[in-house]
């Protein structure tokens, strides 16, 4: 199996890329393009923490090989945030709430939510219920905060 | 198709949210992968009696679209426990069906809403019954050149009721036990004119079972929770990690008792 050349628009930028057919959209980006917010944690899209948004709805790095992605936008985290690196008003809320402890999760966890929160808005809703947060959220393990000041963080955000 | 027929251990990558991490995982090392996911764009739609999903709907199509919604409640309401939003955004129904999983709760509603499915070979198409698609563990009867194109569904007539319970010890789990349950009301009142029932996590594939006739008097309750405790005794679930088989069986016997009576209260419209 050779290599080949594709393009991935990735946080609003094209990068020519060369990959195997068989690469991850996960490896593709943490490795070749040195996106550190796109994590391996589990590999079988259990865990959360490749989470990027393809198209603007979040999906699996791990399940998706990069191949796919071509001619789909990707965002990640990082993309979120303004120029000089100005962070994105829900990492603020994640920051103030002390939602991030090792950090692991929250690049899964900030696009997951972010996602949820845009479609109550564009529901003409104000703003989702703790038990919705929760159970969109229930495929991004943390294993240090114990998810409260996450919810936190989240309903904040919500409410500006 | 061509690249299907040519290679024997080809393999269909549809939202690979099974596929990949077996892939991930080493389980599965095809010679080929052969991504379907431009090729279809059809949305659900309706014709006549049968609601036809296109095998690449996504899971969150199911869960969102209108004409699921109205038509087959059942599957809207199941999907929520499949996976989690980023599952939902890539998986897709065919894949789920072809995936053939024990414990799917797509496949216990295909089976409690007597679905078929459109399979495609080198010889053209066939229709097969849910009922006839699976095989055993992770195993349909499909050949290894057919690729299931759509999934036909009936529409939920009125005085239908549907309901799905499963039990899992987290949220977006593997079902450790599933139920699907329609019941179709007769014309007299409170009978029970048909109802069946799909079964998940307690054979090598999701299964049907028979409630057998059920008494429109008073007796009612009686007979649903005579119809689960039979049931139960004669599944031979299997003991795992995550449930002994005595404990399936029982969960079994509560389950289908709770979704029988669920779906006759819908029917009746005496409860969403």
């Amino acid at each position: 199996m050779n290599k080949r050349q594709i393009v991935l628009s990735v946080n609003g930028t094209d990068h020519e890329v060369w990959v195997f057919p068989s690469a991850t959209l996960l490896d593709v980006l943490h490795d070749e393009l040195g996106l550190a917010d796109v994590r391996y944690g589990c590999g079988e899209g259990v865990c959360g923490t490749c989470t990027v948004l393809l198209d603007g709805d979040p999906v699996n790095g791990c399940l998706t090989l990069a191949v796919q992605a071509v001619g789909h936008p990707v965002t990640t985290m990082r993309g979120l945030m303004g120029p000089g690196e100005v962070m994105h008003p829900l990492q603020e809320c994640f920051l103030r709430h002390g939602a991030s402890q090792c950090g692991f999760c929250t690049p899964g966890m900030v696009l997951t939510s972010l996602d949820l929160v845009r479609r109550c808005v564009s529901q003409g809703r104000v703003r989702p219920t703790r038990d919705e947060i929760r159970y969109a959220l229930v495929g991004n393990l943390c294993r240090c905060t114990g998810y409260t000041k996450i919810l936190d963080a989240i309903e904040e955000y919500a409410d500006q | 198709m061509r690249l299907l027929a040519g290679h024997e251990e080809a393999k269909i990558l549809a939202g690979g949210q099974s596929l990949m991490p077996m892939l991930n995982l080493r389980l599965a090392r095809p010679e080929l992968l052969i991504d379907i996911n431009q090729a279809d764009q059809r949305p659900p739609s309706r014709t006549g009696d049968l609601l036809r999903l296109p095998a690449l709907t996504r899971h969150r199509v199911l869960l969102e679209h209108d004409l699921v919604r109205q038509h087959c409640p059942l599957l809207a309401e199941a999907i929520r426990h499949v996976g989690n939003v980023r599952v939902r955004n890539r998986g897709t129904i065919g894949g789920s069906l072809a995936h053939a999983d024990p414990t799917s709760e797509i496949g216990c509603c295909a089976l409690a809403t007597q679905a078929q499915v459109v399979a495609r070979g080198p010889d053209g198409e066939r229709t097969v019954p849910v009922s006839e698609l699976f095989a055993g563990y992770w195993s349909t009867t499909l050949a290894e050149s057919e690729i299931i194109t759509d999934v036909l569904i009936p529409v939920a007539r009125p005085r239908q009721g549907g309901s799905f319970l499963e039990m899992v010890r987290r949220t977006s789990d593997f079902a450790i036990v599933a139920v699907a349950a329609v019941v179709e009301l007769g014309e007299r009142p409170g009978e029970i004119a048909a109802a069946r029932l799909a079964l998940a996590g307690v054979a090598d594939r999701v299964m049907l079972a028979d409630p057998g006739p059920i008494a429109s008097t008073a007796d009612q309750d009686q007979d649903l929770d005579a119809a689960a405790a039979r049931i139960a005794e004669t599944l031979e679930p299997a003991s795992d990690v995550h449930a002994s088989a005595a404990y399936r069986r029982r969960l079994a016997r509560v389950l289908i008792a709770r979704a029988l009576r669920q779906a006759a209260a819908r029917a009746t419209g005496d409860a969403r």
